[in-house]
């Protein structure tokens, strides 16, 4: 053991600082005991008591600095010592941000607020959203597994103050151009759309922008508000809201079948718009909406597109292109170089509405399709992880998402479906959607390289060849880089199509007879 | 009749945002004004406590 | 009016009350003299109520050496066979508009700092503060600390502000805060314009000169001396915020090593008590971590009127107490003004651009975002016989106002 000590003369620093240079001090390796001190006698006391006394200590005057350690070696008491004006310097400071911890802290940062963007979980929202309204803020709300009895207040509540209340469960809005959420970056223009699903509108607005038009606001609804209990009331606030903007000049309605009660009243009120309504109902025969008035039923996603262009353009609808020569020929080339037991379609999708629109594209052509959110109840997978024949599965519900992140976010849910997939020798299309625009994952194409990769590999390996339709949803002004997305697909050997509907055209091709 | 839903649309929009980071730095990439909440539950989660709150406060 | 209504109404009026308080030094008596209630073989200590089998190391150890003070025992042994056998009355200071430092142990020939609140013209009292007894030290050299302070200092001030017919002490209080004190741990400024004030004072006197000088080598020397008075202030201030109906303002907060209590407006008398928490600080050489004794002592009615810990972005020195920064110090102060109710109109922080001081701390606040007061405090040994080991920071126990919170709903007849 070794001890030292260092006397500095007429050097006052305060006793609380002093206690920090000592706590500083006696957390080097091998320090047994520190004392920083002024020498007080009060102080000379204290080093006495633990032993530390020598003359030139007790000659130290009460405005001397003393400093004085007991280590393992001398090594160590030099070098603390020598290094004594180190540990004399003021802490190094690091900023602390001040923390924003609750709606009422935000308002008084930004009391101009006019949207609260919540993604809170689910049992806590509806607290949030209630104090959002009450402060005059309206509401996009991501959280699902909000009470259905909670939704039903807030967006009466919300209907009180003239407010919009953007889900639960909603995930898509563009506000005057402005992305909430999983949104695309897509020009601004007349047509505005309303959507209870996510990716519907993301599909709708990245086609309009790539037909050349552009969006005024995309506003979603969540997904329950067609349902009975809640009778489509943010649907109807957006339509007033809509038929009200300067903006717009065609409404377009996406969504998955109403109540029947809801969808009547949605029909009258659209009669009655200033503007033309453009409406895709998923699921729902569209002979059934056919003779509405103000009301243009298309069957697909694209269809209503075509539909509002032409609409917003005054000039009628483009016709509907079908698959061109060339991709009639690649896809007889592909089916050919199926091996025998090749059969099926196994669809891993990060977009719900996706799997839906895909279903009833394929049901339309008389293919049966099993999935985990089928369009007929009889089509339900026994278990989502075990294909059946024709299965699309929505990566996305509720079953995948227990602790993981959506898959348009990451792709490891789905890289390990495909690999499952792929040791299925039955397997002879693989659907891929992908979808960009902001909050998605950056690389949506080459987290799934690999294992497309492989599966086309095994595929060939047992004799055969995995055919893979993809589809992108998104604009070149996206975040992600859309040529390399592509790119990449037509690297792997995918055949590529810019939408879900029109992947699903050529699915039916893949998958019917001749 | 300017509503309020209505001024949301003829915006800015002017945003509090509560929750998940990437959605308020999503809106901050495309230049719109956005305050971030670094939310917890109220309460630290206790239930007895929210259900006295939400009558007191 | 609903109750959210009623509520914000009676803190309002909370807010207000502590906002006006108007503290004046009027005397320093013998706390026999002074105190209400306080007579015969009695003892005050700090915290909520707790019996002497249940008194921390350190709070029996200065009990022991406040018995021996008073002369009511000649040893150590026999000091704790009276106070055994319950010969000795114990009660808490706050119920005798008391409050004390550290064990805060008060009888009734120790003098008290007389402190009156002139708004209202109420009073309340607080013990001298030293580093030794109040620490749980009974030995001679810390009793004798103890017989100084009633025999020389204590007349000698006294007489000197009977001269001058008191001291107004919110310029000084005012003064101090905008000089880098916190008015908890760190007094110097206020210290020193205190003695500047009593040094004028005694000069004015009869006194005998070598008292006088003794005295004024005793004020000019001692550090802490104003932590004394500013207790008692922040006592007298807050008394008069009791027993506002509807009030969620909290208006005492003390610890006595073994609990920490709270007490709220509309609660009137009632204690919301949990565990101590232990600090987390910094000790002097010889001591650490595993002798430390549990947060204790009355002196948090400082930040129960916004100052100590709520003004340490103010003082940043103090900070350095935890090896914190003064970011940090100015994001603490900031922090408090998450659950408190006011700004004080004339106590103001240059640090935070001449902002108020935050006061009223709200229960509902505290449980809704979960922070705690942050209280800077010494720290004891815990067992009895040691002086001061060191200081550091805590915060006040979020189960107390959760206790407090369901009791106030029950009150009120509010929740499932």
């Amino acid at each position: 053991m070794a001890s030292g000590f260092v006397i500095r003369k007429n050097q006052y620093y305060d006793s609380v600082f002093l206690m920090s240079v000592n706590r500083r001090i006696s957390e080097v390796k091998g320090i047994q005991e520190t004392a920083v001190l002024m020498g007080s006698p009060a102080n000379k006391q204290l080093l006495l008591d633990i032993g530390i006394q020598n003359d030139q200590i007790n000659n130290a005057q009460p405005n001397d600095l003393i400093v004085a350690v007991l280590a393992e070696s001398s090594a160590i008491v030099e070098n603390v010592l020598g290094r004594l004006e180190e540990w004399l310097e003021a802490i190094q400071e690091n900023t602390v941000a001040l923390s924003v911890r609750t709606l009422e802290d935000g308002l008084s940062n930004k009391p101009d607020a006019n949207l609260a963007v919540i993604s809170v979980p689910g049992e806590y929202a509806a607290r949030e959203a209630k104090k959002a309204l009450e402060a005059g803020l309206n509401v996009f709300l991501f959280s699902d597994n909000v009470p259905i009895e909670d939704e039903l207040m807030l967006k009466q509540f919300a209907m009180e103050r003239d407010l919009l209340v953007m889900g639960p469960d909603c995930g898509t809005s563009l506000i005057g151009g402005k992305g909430i959420g999983f949104a695309n970056e897509v020009r601004r223009g007349t047509i505005g759309v309303i959507g209870g699903a996510g990716t519907g509108l993301q599909e709708f607005t990245s086609q309009v922008h790539n037909a050349g038009s552009g969006i005024s606001h995309a506003i979603g609804t969540g997904s329950h508000d067609l349902s009975g209990k809640i009778k489509g009331l943010t649907t109807l606030a957006a339509l007033e809201a809509l038929e009200a903007d300067q903006q717009t000049s065609v409404i377009a309605i996406i969504s998955k079948p109403p109540e029947a009660g809801t969808l009547v009243i949605l029909l009258e009120r659209i009669k009655t718009c200033k503007k033309p309504v453009v409406g895709c109902i998923l699921g729902i025969d569209p002979g059934s909406l056919s003779g509405k008035p103000n009301f243009q039923a298309a069957r697909t996603i694209d269809e209503a597109v075509r539909l509002a262009v032409a609409l917003s353009n005054g000039q009628p609808a483009a016709p509907s292109g079908g698959l061109t020569p060339e991709r009639m020929a690649t896809i007889r080339k592909e089916k050919q170089a199926w091996s025998p037991e090749q059969k099926y379609l196994r669809g891993i999708m990060a977009g719900g509405t996706f799997c839906y629109q895909s279903q009833q594209i394929l049901g339309e052509a008389g293919i049966s399709i099993h999935s985990n959110s089928p369009i007929e109840a009889k089509n339900r997978l026994e278990h989502p992880d075990r294909s059946i024949e024709h299965t699309i599965v929505d990566m996305g519900e509720d079953f995948y998402m227990v602790g993981k992140p959506h898959p348009m976010i990451d792709g490891t849910m789905r890289t390990r479906r495909i690999l499952a997939e792929s040791r299925d020798p039955q397997m002879a299309v693989l659907y891929l959607d992908f979808i960009l625009g902001y909050n998605a994952s950056m690389d949506p194409v080459g987290e799934l390289l690999d294992a497309i990769l492989e599966a086309k590999r095994l595929s060939k390996q047992r004799g055969g060849s995995l055919t893979v339709v993809a589809s992108v949803c998104g604009t070149e002004n996206d975040p992600q880089v859309m040529g390399l997305q592509m790119k990449l697909l037509h690297e792997a050997g995918a055949l590529v199509f810019r939408s879900n509907a029109q992947a699903s055209t050529a699915l039916c091709q893949l998958l019917g007879q001749g | 009749m300017e509503t309020s839903t209505n001024k949301l649309l003829t915006g800015p929009v002017i945003a509090v945002n509560i929750g998940l980071k990437s959605f308020g730095a999503s809106l901050e990439q495309q230049g719109v004004e956005v305050v971030q909440v670094d939310w917890a539950p109220p309460a630290g989660g206790d239930q007895e406590m929210m259900d006295l709150l939400d009558e007191l406060m | 009016m609903d109750i959210k209504q009623k509520i914000e109404k009676a803190n309002e009026e909370a807010a207000h009350r502590l906002n006006l308080g108007d503290p004046v030094l009027v005397d320093i008596a013998p706390a026999g003299e002074v105190i209400p209630g306080m007579e015969g073989k009695m003892i005050t200590y700090s915290g909520p109520p707790i019996e002497w089998g249940w008194m921390c190391g350190a709070q029996r150890g200065a009990i022991i050496g406040q018995v021996l003070f008073e002369g009511w025992a000649k040893s150590v042994e026999e000091a704790t066979a009276i106070l055994d056998q319950g010969k000795i009355r114990l009660e808490p200071n706050h119920h005798h508009h008391t409050v004390g430092p550290m064990a805060g142990t008060i009888s009734a020939s120790a003098p008290v700092w007389v402190v009156e609140n002139r708004a209202f013209g109420n009073r309340a009292y607080c013990r001298q503060v030293e580093g030794n007894q109040q620490f749980g030290d009974y030995s001679e050299g810390a009793l004798q600390g103890l017989r100084l302070w009633r025999d020389v200092w204590a007349p000698t001030l006294r007489e000197a502000l009977h001269t001058i017919g008191g001291l107004e002490l919110k310029p000084i209080i005012t003064k101090a805060l905008q000089m880098g004190d916190e008015l908890h741990n760190r007094h110097t400024a206020a210290s020193s314009l205190f003695a500047n004030a009593m040094a004028v004072a005694m000069a004015q006197t009869e006194l005998q000169k070598d008292k006088m000088l003794w005295t004024l080598k005793y004020v000019t020397n001692h550090e802490l001396i104003f932590l004394g008075i500013a207790m008692a202030c922040g006592k007298a201030i807050a008394d008069p915020a009791m027993g506002i109906e509807y009030s969620t303002v909290v208006t005492a907060m003390c610890r006595n090593g073994t609990e920490f209590g709270l007490r709220v407006s509309a609660m009137g008398e009632e204690w919301f008590t949990a565990p101590a928490p232990k600090v987390d600080g910094l000790y002097l050489p010889g001591y650490s971590e595993e002798v430390a004794g549990l947060d204790m002592g009355d002196s948090a009615i400082t930040e129960t009127v916004g100052w100590g810990a709520f003004t340490i972005g103010g003082a940043p020195g103090i900070l350095s107490l935890v090896g914190g920064t003064p970011e940090e110090a100015l994001a603490y102060s900031r922090e408090m003004k998450k659950i408190t109710v006011s700004s004080h109109p004339t106590y103001r922080l240059p640090a935070l651009g001449f902002a108020g001081t935050s006061i009223g701390i709200d229960i509902r606040k505290v449980v809704q975002t979960g922070i705690t007061p942050i209280i800077d405090t010494a720290i004891a040994h815990k067992d009895p016989g040691y002086p001061k080991i060191g200081a550091g920071l805590v915060r006040a126990p979020l189960e107390c106002f959760k206790k407090a919170l369901i009791a106030f709903g029950r009150k009120y007849d509010v929740g499932k």
